[in-house]
Parts: C-alpha cells; sequence; structure tokens
C-alpha cells in the first residue's frame, strides 16, 4: 500500500469531522486558564452544524484547534480531532498543512484583516490552486476568475486585479468565501461569517453558503452568537458555556424543549418572543471570567434551579438515547416544566 | 389606495382644532454634507423626525445610510447644512452660553461601546458625577451628589458598593448600565441610544433593555433607538423609522412598519431577518435583493432604491418618488413611505 498525502473523502454516513473531548489551555501572565474543556461534536457531510455561545465561551478556540491556527499563547491539552479516519492532532505540521484547503477550511469573521491588503485578491483566490494542485500562475488567476464569477462578484476578470480595501464588505466576505471553497474541502468551518454586515447582505453570504454546501456536500460548521442564524440555518446545534458543551441535539428539538437551563434563558431573553411593554426574561449575571469559572456546575451563579449538589459536582454531559444531551442534573425537571 | 402627496415621509399634515402643543423633538430636512468637490457625499438628504415626550422612535437601515450622522445632529455635535431642529420649539443650534448649556443636559448619548466610551481611571462613581462637573446646579453639594449616584446605581440596577469599583472590574453589560447612568445623571428629556446592547451577549442584552424601558415608565425619558437588530427594535419603539442612502423612505407605528411595509426597501429588510422559529422556511418569503447599497458618492437618479429593488421600473430612474400616506391611528404622525410602487397593505408579497 502506497501512503497517499491525503487520505480517502469519508462515505456518506460517517462524519467528515470528529472532534472529542478537546481541551485548550492558555497560558496568560495569572496562569493557565482552561479555555476549552472537553468539547465534543461531529458533522457529517452534507450537514450544517452550529456551535451556538456567548462571547469568549470558547467557539473560536475550539475551531482555530482544529484547523491548527492557535495562537502560541494557546495549546491543545487533550483530545481528537479526526477527518479521514486519522487524529490530526497526532500528525506533523507538514501532514496537517497538507489537509488546509482540499480537507479542512476556515471562514473567518472579519474578511478585512483575514486577506492580504498588498496583493491583488485575484492572485490570493488563486493561490491554493498554485500550492495543492501545482497550476501555473495563469491557470491559477482562470480559477480564480471562475470562483470570483461562482460566488457573484460582478465583472470578475477585472475585479481580480484590485486590492481589498476596494471590495465592500459584503463582497470581501464572498472572496473569503471563494478562497475557502477553493479546493472543495470536506469540511467548511464558517466563524461569524456574517456578524460585521448588514441584514440583507447577511441573507445574500447565508444563501452562497447554503447553495455551495449543496453543490459541493460540505460538512458545515458554523459558530455564531445568533439563534435565529441557527434556527434557520443548521441541523443540530451545541450550546456552549463557560468552554463546555452545555446541550446538544437537533436545532428543532433543542429550541422547541431545551434541557438544559441556560438554553432555556436564552431563548427566553430574545425580543422576538417578547410582548412590547412587558419585561423580557433576563438571565441575571453574565458568563464568567476564564480565571473564575465556577469547579461544580459551570452555569450554577446564574442558574434558576440551583441546589447543593450542583455546587459540589460538575454534570456531565449526559446523552439521552434520542440525539440529544445535557449537561445539568436536574434536565428532567426543566423537560417537565 | 393610498393617498400621494409631494414632501417627505414624516411629513405629516396639522392636526385640525385646538393648539397642539410642539413634539419634543421635530426635525424637518435635514440635510448634511461631507467633503467637496468630487468626493462630496451626502450623509443626510432631507432628514424629517418628530419624537413625543417618553415615546421611543426606533431608527434603523444599512451601516452607512446615516443613523450616526444623524444621531450627532440631534446631540448639537454636528451643524446640519440645511433643515431645522426644534426641541420643545427651540432650536438648539441658535443657543449660546446659558441657554446652550441648560439646552445641552436634556439631550444625552448612550454609544455602542461600553469599553471605548468609558475612562478607564475613573471609577463608576466619577464617570456618573462627572457631568456635574460642568452642570454644577443639577445636582449642587458632595453630599447630594454622593447620595445621587447611590439612587443612579440602584436605577440602573448596580449596587452601592459598586461605585468605587473601575471600569475593567465590570462586565460588558455593567458598564452599558454605567454608560446609562451617566447619561440620566442630568436628568435628560431624550437619550440618543447608538447600538446601545450590540456589543452585549445576549443573556445580557435583556437586562440592558429591560434598564431602558423601566426608565422609560418611571422617568418618562424619550429614546432614539438605533440598532441594526429588527427584533429589538420591534420590542422598543412606538414608532420606527427606516432609512436608505441619507433618507428618510419609510415611518409609521412599528406595527404597521414591520407588518405591512409599503417600501419595498423596508419589506426586504423585514423578510431578510432570520427569525428564530426553526419551522419557518425562511428561503420561501425573503425577498431577495440584488447588488449591495451604491457609493454614498453616486447616489442613483430617481429613486435611490432603485439598483437593488424587484418592483423598480422606467419611472423610478427617471423621477423621484412621491410621499405616500397611509392612515394611522393618530392622524398627527400616519405611516408614509417614498416609493412609486408602494406595496398594498393586505399583499405582504408572497
Ligand atoms: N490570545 C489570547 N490570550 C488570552 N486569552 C485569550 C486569547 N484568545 C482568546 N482568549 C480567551 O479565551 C476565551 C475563549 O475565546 P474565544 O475567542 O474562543 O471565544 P469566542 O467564543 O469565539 O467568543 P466571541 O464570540 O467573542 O468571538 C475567552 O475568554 C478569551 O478572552
Ligand atoms: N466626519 C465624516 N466625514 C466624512 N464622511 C462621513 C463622516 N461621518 C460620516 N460620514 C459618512 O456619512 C455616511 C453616513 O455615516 P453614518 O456613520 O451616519 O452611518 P450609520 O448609518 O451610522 O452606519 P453604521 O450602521 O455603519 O454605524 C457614511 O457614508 C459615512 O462614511
Ligand atoms: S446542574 Fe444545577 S446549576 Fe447547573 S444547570 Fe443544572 S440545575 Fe442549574
Ligand atoms: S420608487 Fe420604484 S425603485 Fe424606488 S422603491 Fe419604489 S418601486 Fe422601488
Ligand atoms: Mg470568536
Ligand atoms: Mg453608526
Amino acid at each position: 500500500m502506497t501512503t497517499t498525502a491525503v487520505p480517502a473523502a469519508p462515505s456518506a454516513d460517517t462524519p467528515a469531522l470528529d472532534v472529542e473531548g478537546l481541551c485548550v489551555d492558555l497560558s496568560t501572565p495569572s496562569g493557565r486558564l482552561r479555555a476549552v474543556d472537553g468539547v465534543s461534536f461531529s458533522v457529517r457531510r452534507g450537514r450544517t452544524l452550529a456551535l451556538l455561545g456567548e462571547s469568549g465561551c470558547g467557539k473560536s478556540m475550539t475551531a482555530l484547534s482544529v484547523v491548527g491556527l492557535l495562537d502560541p499563547a494557546a495549546e491543545v491539552t487533550g483530545g481528537a480531532v479526526r477527518v479521514r479516519g486519522s487524529d490530526t492532532l497526532r500528525m506533523s505540521p507538514a501532514e496537517r498543512r497538507k489537509l488546509a484547503g482540499p480537507v479542512l477550511s476556515i471562514v473567518f469573521q472579519d474578511a478585512l484583516t483575514a486577506l492580504n491588503p498588498v496583493q491583488p485578491v485575484g492572485r490570493q483566490i488563486g493561490e491554493p490552486f498554485r500550492i495543492h494542485r501545482g497550476l501555473s500562475r495563469r491557470e491559477a488567476r482562470e480559477k480564480a476568475i471562475e470562483l470570483m464569477t461562482r460566488v457573484g462578484i460582478p465583472e470578475p476578470r477585472e475585479r481580480a486585479r484590485s486590492y481589498p480595501h476596494q471590495f465592500s464588505g459584503g463582497m470581501r466576505q464572498r472572496l473569503l468565501i471563494a478562497m475557502a471553497v477553493a479546493l472543495d474541502p470536506d469540511v467548511l468551518i464558517a466563524d461569524e461569517p456574517t456578524t460585521a454586515l448588514d441584514v440583507t447582505v447577511q441573507a445574500q453570504i447565508m444563501r452562497l453558503l447554503r447553495d455551495l454546501q449543496d453543490e459541493r456536500e460540505m460538512a458545515v460548521v458554523l459558530i455564531t452568537h445568533d439563534l435565529a442564524v441557527v434556527a434557520q440555518r443548521a441541523d443540530d446545534v451545541v450550546v456552549m458555556y463557560a468552554g463546555t458543551v452545555v446541550e446538544e441535539g437537533p436545532v428543532r428539538e433543542v429550541f422547541s424543549r431545551p434541557r438544559h437551563p441556560y438554553t432555556r434563558g436564552l431563548l427566553d431573553s430574545v425580543p422576538e418572543h417578547a410582548v412590547r411593554g412587558r419585561p423580557l426574561p433576563a438571565v441575571p449575571g453574565s458568563p464568567p471570567e476564564l480565571s473564575a469559572v465556577p469547579s461544580g456546575c459551570v452555569f450554577q451563579d446564574r442558574c434558576p434551579l440551583v441546589r447543593e449538589r450542583c455546587v459540589r459536582e460538575r454534570p456531565p454531559l449526559r446523552a439521552s438515547g434520542d440525539g440529544r444531551s445535557a449537561a445539568c442534573h436536574f434536565s428532567e425537571e426543566l423537560a417537565r416544566a | 389606495m393610498p393617498e400621494i402627496r409631494s414632501g417627505s415621509a414624516t411629513d405629516a399634515p396639522r392636526a385640525d382644532g385646538p393648539e397642539v402643543p410642539p413634539p419634543l423633538l421635530e426635525v424637518r430636512g435635514v440635510t448634511k454634507t461631507f467633503g467637496g468637490g468630487r468626493r462630496r457625499l451626502t450623509a443626510l438628504d432631507g432628514v424629517d423626525l418628530r419624537l413625543g415626550k417618553g415615546e421611543t422612535l426606533g431608527l434603523v437601515g444599512e451601516s452607512g445610510c446615516g443613523k450616526s450622522t444623524l444621531a450627532r445632529v440631534l446631540l448639537g455635535l454636528e451643524r446640519p447644512d440645511a433643515g431645522t431642529v426644534r426641541f420643545d420649539g427651540t432650536d438648539p443650534f441658535a443657543l449660546r452660553g446659558k441657554d446652550l448649556l441648560a439646552w445641552r443636559r436634556r439631550v444625552q448619548m448612550v454609544f455602542q461601546d461600553p469599553f471605548a466610551s468609558l475612562n478607564a481611571r475613573m471609577s463608576a462613581a466619577d464617570l456618573i458625577s462627572e457631568p456635574w462637573r460642568t452642570h454644577r446646579d443639577v445636582v449642587p453639594g458632595a453630599k447630594a451628589r454622593e447620595k445621587r449616584v447611590r439612587e443612579l446605581l440602584s436605577l440602573v440596577g448596580l449596587r452601592d458598593g459598586d461605585a468605587h469599583r473601575y471600569p475593567d472590574e465590570f462586565s460588558g453589560g455593567q458598564r452599558q448600565r454605567i454608560g446609562i447612568a451617566r447619561a440620566l445623571a442630568l436628568d435628560p428629556d431624550l437619550i440618543v441610544c447608538d447600538e446601545p446592547v450590540s456589543a452585549l451577549d445576549l443573556s445580557v442584552q435583556a437586562q440592558v433593555l429591560n434598564v431602558l424601558s423601566e426608565l422609560r415608565e418611571r422617568l418618562g425619558v424619550a429614546y432614539v433607538f438605533i440598532s441594526h437588530d429588527l427584533s429589538v427594535v420591534r420590542y422598543i419603539s412606538d414608532r420606527v423609522t427606516v432609512m436608505y442612502l441619507g433618507k428618510v423612505i419609510e415611518h409609521g407605528e412599528t406595527e404597521d412598519v414591520f407588518d405591512r411595509p409599503q417600501h419595498p426597501y423596508t419589506a426586504a429588510l423585514m423578510s431578510a431577518a432570520p427569525v428564530l422559529d426553526a419551522s419557518y422556511a425562511g428561503g420561501d418569503r425573503e425577498i431577495q435583493l440584488k447588488g449591495e447599497i451604491p457609493s454614498p458618492f453616486d447616489i442613483p437618479s430617481g429613486c435611490r432604491f432603485r439598483t437593488r429593488c424587484p418592483r423598480a421600473e422606467d419611472l423610478c430612474a427617471a423621477e423621484a418618488p412621491p410621499l405616500v400616506v397611509r392612515r394611522a391611528r393618530e392622524a398627527s404622525d400616519p405611516h408614509t413611505a417614498l416609493c412609486h410602487f408602494p406595496l398594498e397593505a393586505e399583499s405582504a408579497w408572497a
């Protein structure tokens, strides 16, 4: 058997990406902190998984660990990230680089900083073809123009010579997406891809992502703090809080009958569900600092159901056999309420 | 068929009968340009607004449509090139000296970024009492000031002990409350909120929205509330004004604008916002706009929305659209839009 650079693509029912027990530690001036604490999820081709959570809960760290782009201050200290049957965390940096593009790909929130400001965009979009497929500069350019056409950039042949600052925010996000899907990855991670954009442009970008996903059968991991985006776009959702997964399952079921008090609190506090003139049912307090995550249940300081056991013992993420899991000692009470 | 008149989207008919008191705020035909020559940009183009005491006006529109510029005009920080601003019937830009100072305290601002807008070296108490250094007679005397700081802290849901803490010891939501307490220190009649909850976590956003609503009930403060989050605007506002490229294109009561939009841009905006109901087939009802907002240096002729409008016809390029008025509960503030081919109330486009 010969060793190929990139192992074969997964079949339809094995996950395209399988993350298990991922832990990430941060070195800070005040010591080591755990930013991601045992996060697991998996996603199949053609499906969309949303990582939902508020600022600082570890969504981006999780994503960056998966694609191997963590900041030097952060370090993966445990777990596995499997694609095409092998654990990327055990690969050499060179092996990992080969996966970036044809297997795993990421789109960041901030398109302006993610693009190189001093290089024409056509050259940047064509680059993966030169690196991974050994195409000539001219061939790569043609590929870039094809992709720019696909993501809806008008006059792509002329615009390929323009620099990033000459594009609007929405167009820059399209360019990033073009670059990310260039090599037909199995898994596309989109980290808040539309947060900086206007509502109507957001909708265009989401539509583009969906079309590309359908056409290429990609697995998509969509990172967001927007419940409505999750509701409309994802099949499954992983709800994160303070570096941990607190609830997981199919979006429709989780959103209609949450089993974790935090998920429930989030859903209740959305103004869309509120009546004008009546107070919003707000969750008191705010998410904990990384340095002050309590040792029992991570949500105990804000939980309306908290009791002694929650302070003593951290609830594990328990699967309930119906494709759903929750990390709460008393999730049955919530299910009944 | 809606009535058609010329004018702009908030150009309300004068009510007949007894003398109506002037609204708290009335803005007419405000125009503001920046730069000159080929780089001349019209940020506000004949904007009208009106707001009564204790009311909340939501202001929405895409990035760069002029919302923050309008906010700065309302605060007196930016002088319009044309048009009038009347606050309780007086023109703030004509005020000088003491009168100007007296007006300044009546209009306050809450900014988007609670991190950048608070001086990190001042304690919460210093931050809240700072406005009294300029406006000395609002709360005279050190004792009274201390007491008032405590009252303000409790009004926004913070504790006495928080008075001596510094911004970096507070969470985002708490910092935003300090910003609100500071705005309240001068007992304003109007608070202009420019994206006040956008930087906050969802679970914390609700707390701040509750503080703002409660203050409206208890103190009768009016708000101009700028936000790109339509569900927030719908929740908090009595009326909504929609802007596009420097112009008000629709105005009316919140329910009317959200549920029976007349302007194609408003309809598209409302339909593009994702909704929480997971069983909702978003794509089916979404009105898809082509292209992106045109450059503000190169505003299209006729109707400025025509380059993206699914209803555009030749007329839209040739002629500026008329003001369409639909009757509302309050005759003095009808539901208006600027469009040649407005949507009929009943036929939300399928
Ligand atoms: N380079 C760094 N140094 C120190 N702390 C960091 C660094 N990067 C991230 N953190 C911290 O790690 C935690 C997780 O950060 P992460 O960026 O994953 O959050 P997130 O869920 O993506 O939040 P957001 O929604 O704000 O993007 C946060 O508390 C953050 O402050
Ligand atoms: N001081 C200035 N000099 C030149 N142009 C300006 C200035 N202030 C604003 N503009 C321009 O005026 C237009 C309106 O800007 P404004 O900040 O009011 O928009 P906005 O609706 O608040 O947008 P956003 O939603 O992004 O905050 C924009 O095109 C902006 O670039
Ligand atoms: S374990 Fe206890 S504190 Fe944690 S979410 Fe459940 S009830 Fe609340
Ligand atoms: S005037 Fe014409 S282009 Fe403008 S919004 Fe109305 S239909 Fe569309
Ligand atoms: Mg992030
Ligand atoms: Mg603004």
